[in-house]
């Protein structure tokens, strides 16, 4: 039997990259807000202490701060006709657990999206027609505009203190940044990280070919800054153990860093760890959450009611919950009808391995987000007219942290074992750098996620399953753009390249992102997104579901300023207007 | 081994004076701490039995050969290390979804044995042993070089096929495992004396590269620094713990740190 607790205003499941922002500001506007996260609490110091943040076998090996599979996992299969399986052990993607969630170990990559990206659909029909969209994509519009995302993306990047360039101050190109963003209002609010070899190269043959390269912005920041809450994000220096690692010196912006410092002494705001939300409780009518139930690491029962719930977990565990709970029709792929689960991508990574003989990069001095990019194939920034795909991405000769577990390249035909594969390994890991490309994803009516029938996670709950392959249009688009950034690789003169477009069957193994979107997409029509155009649940008004899992497709970019613009711009509706008259914001 | 207690601490005070430091100093200290990873000689097993012990050593000696680029995965103590890989939570599949059925599924799905890694190796092991003596009348580890190499060949695309475990999935959990053992900070029980790290020319616990990541195709040959080296102070750190790195090939050889 479930203890029942006493009420709160607000109830956030997942104290990560969102619900941390979500729960500072509503506890500060006077509600009791109580986050409920079913991992540990984790912070800069002691859990990122040197030396033992430096260990690759326990952070990237071992998965250290990431999902423990054992509780609960998702089932995946390529396509409807095949039976799904547990994914048992982590591999295409990491999500994160505990405090802090995937923020903790992120690679810090702060973007924002193209303002195509927004309105995909509607401009690739004024564009190009009907013809240039497969018949089962089911990329659409996201009811919201990048010109109305603008203040919220700034927001985000100056809590977050972002190394970048702006190459769009109000509409004005800046020589030296992105020339194809969209305006922003002002400059990042720190410069862009020092240069590495990989990107000093790549830039000046990118600048011989006609490409306009830039800084990619960072939330490894430059130098120390301090955001508006008061919370200080050091300088990075540069170590490498960045992306899936905590950051020893608090120089990657995280939950950590820029937020739990200030939320921590709200007093209005209560963490409970170890609280796993296994749904959320609706009212007899099923329009109105009236609280969540959870259970400890003691097995027990509470059931915590709440004026409003705000799911603030990562994108699957989001759409999971509101599939266990009822909120919004479940979407059929057979009948195309239903939201929850709807609308399903990913992303489309590629590379170009460049192999040198005589020169040295020191890959290992890195950062997650230190790197050169080019945006002249990204969105709609260049003519698809008979290209047969849509959408692109940003190249990028990336710094991010070579270690040899991981990141160990050889030239293609080198045999995976033995002398010549060990000479191989001693020659190449020193001096090879990559480029690599961040490939859109679209949606496909067959790619979709929802309750598997048979696998159950340690609370006897069905996990989610995830039925995903990318399509013609992703295949075509990565051999395309793959050639592309080949040229210019080839421009620089390594003596040898391994040119890895994606083309194969997704794969569930290999690392590729924790880039996973969509499944309670935002819209303007009710019919087809689960959220409005505020993230508010259209089934359920006083439930609001914050993350990429509101994106319709994936852009060509990661996902996480996007994110953080996302929150902040539902937080500004519910602030102003859902808590002065608590009830549907769109109709 | 070669390396008392004593001679360890005196390796630990000479280093201690730092600026006398010079570039052999640090190697000697840090292989005294490979041998205290490793608990001497012979040394002990958690999980694996002797001939386990045999074939791994064998198979490792043949995925990273020792030659004259230096020690290979046998040498760099990986048998040791993959044993307490198996005999931990990563061998028990502690953190991986462990509820069935059990269905083998498509190559795209992933891991799907009901095994865990500690009965994959004991069934692989135990299976590549009665196939080498069928076809070669001895166990892997009396093999030749040649015949050992034509067996992991044979896993390596699944020719030699095996009956309670797949020769492939075996055999990628075997590859997977010796460079593990053969990068991961020696700390583990692997790469003892830094020999993945040495190879490849990586430094191991990072310094601080702030004044080095613009010195556009420099050389940065640092003594390379493991965990144990810290936290034995075997290698000076700054106010943050970031090891100092002692460079190599340079003027300033000997005394100048890598900031």
């Amino acid at each position: 039997m479930a203890t029942k607790l006493k009420p709160v205003d607000v109830a956030i499941v997942g104290v990560g990259l969102t619900g941390t922002i979500m729960a500072k500001e509503l506890a500060e506007s006077g509600l009791k807000v109580v986050g409920l996260e079913r991992g540990h609490w984790r912070d800069t110091d002691p859990d990122f202490a040197m030396p033992y943040a430096h260990d690759e076998l326990r952070f990237v090996g071992r998965h250290e701060l990431m999902q423990d599979l054992s509780r609960e996992t998702i089932t995946f299969r390529n396509n409807a006709a095949e039976t799904a399986l547990p994914m048992r052990q982590l591999g295409s993607f990491r999500p994160g657990e505990g405090v802090g969630g995937a923020a903790v170990h992120w690679g810090g990559l702060t973007w924002r999206f193209l303002p195509w990206d927004f309105e995909t659909r509607s401009r690739t029909l004024a564009r190009y027609g009907k013809g240039q969209l497969a018949e089962d994509c089911t990329s659409q519009d996201w009811g919201v505009s990048y010109d109305e995302l603008e203040r919220h993306y700034d927001r985000f990047e100056y809590l977050y203190g972002i190394s970048g360039k702006a190459g769009n101050l109000k509409g004005e190109i800046v020589p030296g940044g992105n020339p194809f963003e969209g305006p922003r209002s002002r400059e990042y609010p720190t410069p862009p990280l020092k240069s590495a070899y990989a990107g000093a190269l790549f830039k000046e043959a990118a600048e011989k070919m006609g490409y306009q390269p830039f800084p990619t912005p960072s939330a490894a920041i430059s130098r120390a800054y301090t955001n508006e809450y008061g919370a200080t994000i050091n300088a990075c220096v540069y170590c490498g153990y960045c992306q899936f690692f905590g950051c020893e010196m608090g120089a990657k912006a995280s939950p950590q860093t820029a937020v739990l410092p200030n939320l921590m002494k709200q007093k209005n705001f209560e963490l409970r760890t170890h609280a796993n939300v296994a749904r959320v409780n609706l009212d007899a009518a099923g329009t109105r959450a009236i609280g969540v139930t959870y259970v400890d690491s003691r097995g027990r029962e509470f059931e915590q009611p709440a004026e409003m719930v705000l799911l603030c977990s990562y994108v699957l565990n989001n759409v999971r919950l509101m599939l266990l709970s009822g909120i919004g029709k479940p979407y059929d792929p057979a009948a195309n009808t239903g939201v929850v689960g709807r609308n399903y991508a990913y992303q489309t990574p590629s590379s170009v391995t460049l192999f040198f003989e005589d020169r040295i990069f020191n890959q290992f001095m890195a950062a997650g987000g230190l790197g050169m990019a080019i945006d002249e194939f990204n969105g709609d920034n260049f003519d698809h007219s008979g290209l047969g795909f849509i959408g692109g991405g940003f190249f990028s000769a990336a710094s991010s942290g070579a270690r040899p577990i991981e990141v160990r390249p050889v030239p293609r035909g080198t045999p995976r074992w033995g002398a010549q594969w060990k000479r191989a390994v001693a020659t190449y890991f020193n001096r090879s750098f990559p480029i690599t490309i961040q490939g859109a994803c679209q949606s496909y009516r067959g790619n979709y996620l929802d309750l598997d029938p048979t696998y159950r996670d340690a609370y006897g709950l069905p996990l989610l399953r995830m039925t995903f392959d990318r399509r013609a249009n992703e295949h075509k688009m990565s051999l395309w753009l793959t050639d592309k950034a080949a040229q210019i690789a080839k421009a620089i003169g390594p003596s040898k390249m391994n040119v890895t477009p994606r083309t194969e069957k997704y794969t569930i193994v290999p690392y590729q992102s924790t880039h996973n979107t969509g499944g309670a997409i935002m819209g303007a029509d009710p019919t087809t997104s689960a959220v409005n155009k505020y993230l508010q649940s259209w089934a359920v008004p006083n439930v609001f579901v914050v993350g990429a899992s509101a994106f319709p497709q994936n852009g060509g970019y990661n996902p996480t300023g996007t994110v953080g613009a996302l929150t902040y711009w539902a937080l500004e509706a519910i602030r102003k207007r859902y808590l002065e008259r608590p009830g549907p914001l769109a109709s | 081994m070669e390396k008392s207690p004593a001679r360890r601490r005196f390796l630990k005070s000479v280093t201690a004076i730092g600026g006398a430091a010079s570039f052999p100093v640090p190697t000697l200290a840090a292989e005294a701490h490979a041998q205290h990873g490793a608990r001497g000689s012979p040394q002990t097993y958690l999980f694996l039995t002797q001939p386990e012990v045999a074939f791994v050593e064998a198979a490792v000696a043949r995925l990273i050969p020792a030659d004259e680029l230096g020690p290979g995965a046998k040498e760099a103590g990986v048998a040791y290390f993959i044993d307490r890989q198996l005999f931990g939570g990563w061998g028990t599949m502690a953190k991986m979804y462990r509820q069935g059925p059990w269905p083998e599924g498509t190559p795209q799905q992933g891991y799907q044995s009901p095994l865990t890694p500690q009965q994959v190796y004991r069934i692989g092991i135990g299976e590549v042993n009665a196939h080498c003596a069928k076809q070669y009348g001895n166990s892997f580890s009396a093999l030749t070089a040649a015949q050992q190499d034509e067996v992991l060949r044979g896993l390596d695309g699944g020719k030699i096929e095996l009956e309670a475990v797949r020769s492939q999935f075996f055999f990628n959990m075997l590859l997977a495992n010796t460079l593990e053992g053969f990068f991961a900070d020696p700390i583990y029980g692997g790469n003892r004396d830094k020999a993945g790290w040495k190879l490849v020319g990586f430094p191991g616990v990072a310094a601080v590269y702030t004044a080095h990541v613009e010195q556009h195709g420099v050389p940065y040959d640092a003594v390379p620094v493991s965990i144990q080296d810290i936290v034995d102070s075997v290698a000076e750190v700054d106010e943050h713990g970031h090891p100092k790195h002692i460079l190599l090939g340079r003027n300033d050889r000997g005394s100048s740190h890598g900031d």
